[in-house]
């Protein structure tokens, strides 16, 4: 499959570079060259999120996962513009280590553990899409399949009970692990998160984080492109509520 | 000036699987009454203030705000006056 561009709409993503940051380029490269978006790097020291119409914070080992992954990089200055950007409705998309980044900063709830298995990943997964009223899963098919690669240590979903009955309540899993079919089995968890969580949203439905990699699986040189479709509901999403946005001034 | 010392460990809901592979590898070297190995972090501050109780607030504060993540993990402060 070929990733389709947006009929030309173009929105401008910011990429947070935190010391350590590993997929910033893969980003930067999905999201630019690809998918013809309007993007630039927001380095961690900034204080402006640069005007950007969406936020990634990427995967990598921001300040070398000391101390636990994103408990620094969430004490950053450029985070009190991100939390701010997202309290006001902005769109916020963390990946890998961007997703522990925005529990650690409260975006998200819940936390990301050791892997069940103790051992780093690094392989392809399946997960399914549980839903497509999202802003990050608008152009997928409900119960549709993803193949997207993961390389992590610590992608373990945990919350407490109660959280976890929120997020099941207010259908914010967005993405369990599943196997090839879709069916939910114990051996497509590859890490042992909690209800096969693979990817969430928050409450309000604007800040999105995922242990995958979509960013990884966008390019067709790569041969996997299932990434892509997430990228582009999120590019829709967003061309969508300029569009709306205009039509109400 | 204080010294604080702070334990940070999992909390007891949570699986931890290191401590079940240390466990398992100290279960290999012959010591099978090992039971129940747990994983945590120590850290060592040191907080310029004369006053106990604001020293103690100081560590508490850097416990909830960073050291510790209350989401899976609790903390405990022991505090040591030292000059």
């Amino acid at each position: 499959m070929k990733p389709r561009r947006t009929n030309g709409s173009v929105k401008k993503f910011g990429v947070v570079v935190f010391p350590g940051s590993n997929c910033d380029h893969d980003a930067y490269h999905a999201l630019g060259k690809v998918l013809r978006q309007d993007v630039r790097f927001l380095w961690h020291k900034d204080s402006s999120l640069d005007g950007v119409d969406a936020v990634i914070l990427p995967g990598g080992f921001s300040y070398g996962d000391y101390l636990r992954g994103g408990a620094i990089a969430r004490v950053s200055p450029i985070m009190k513009e991100v939390v701010s950007f997202a309290d006001a409705g902005g769109i916020v998309i963390g990946i890998c280590n961007g997703f522990q980044i925005l529990c650690e900063a409260g975006l998200l709830p819940g936390s990301l553990i050791r892997n069940a298995g103790l051992t780093f990943l690094c392989r392809f997964v399946h997960v399914r899409v549980e839903h497509t009223r999202s802003a990050f899963t608008s152009g997928c098919r409900e119960g549709e399949v993803l193949k997207l690669p993961i390389a992590h240590g610590e992608g373990n979903y945990f919350a407490d009970a109660e959280t976890l009955a929120g997020l099941e309540r207010n259908n914010q899993i967005i993405f369990r692990y599943c196997d090839a079919g879709g069916s939910l089995t114990g051996e497509a968890n590859p890490n042992g998160s909690l209800n096969g969580i693979a990817g969430i949203v928050n409450e309000r439905g604007n800040v999105m984080g995922m242990m995958p990699h979509p960013e990884r699986a966008t390019d067709p040189v790569l041969r996997e492109t299932d990434g892509a479709k997430i990228l582009l509901s999120t590019i829709s999403h967003l061309v969508e509520k300029t569009q709306l946005t205009h039509s109400t001034i | 000036m204080y010294l604080a010392k702070i334990n940070v460990t999992l909390r007891p809901s949570i699986l931890d699987p290191q401590g079940k592979a240390v466990q398992h590898a100290i279960a290999s070297l012959g010591m099978e009454d090992v039971r129940d190995i747990r994983m945590g972090k120590y850290i060592e501050m040191k907080i310029s203030s004369d006053d106990a109780e604001a020293a103690g607030r100081i560590a508490d504060e850097a416990c909830r705000k960073l050291l510790a993540n209350p989401v899976m993990e609790n903390f405990e402060v022991t505090l040591e006056e030292i000059r």
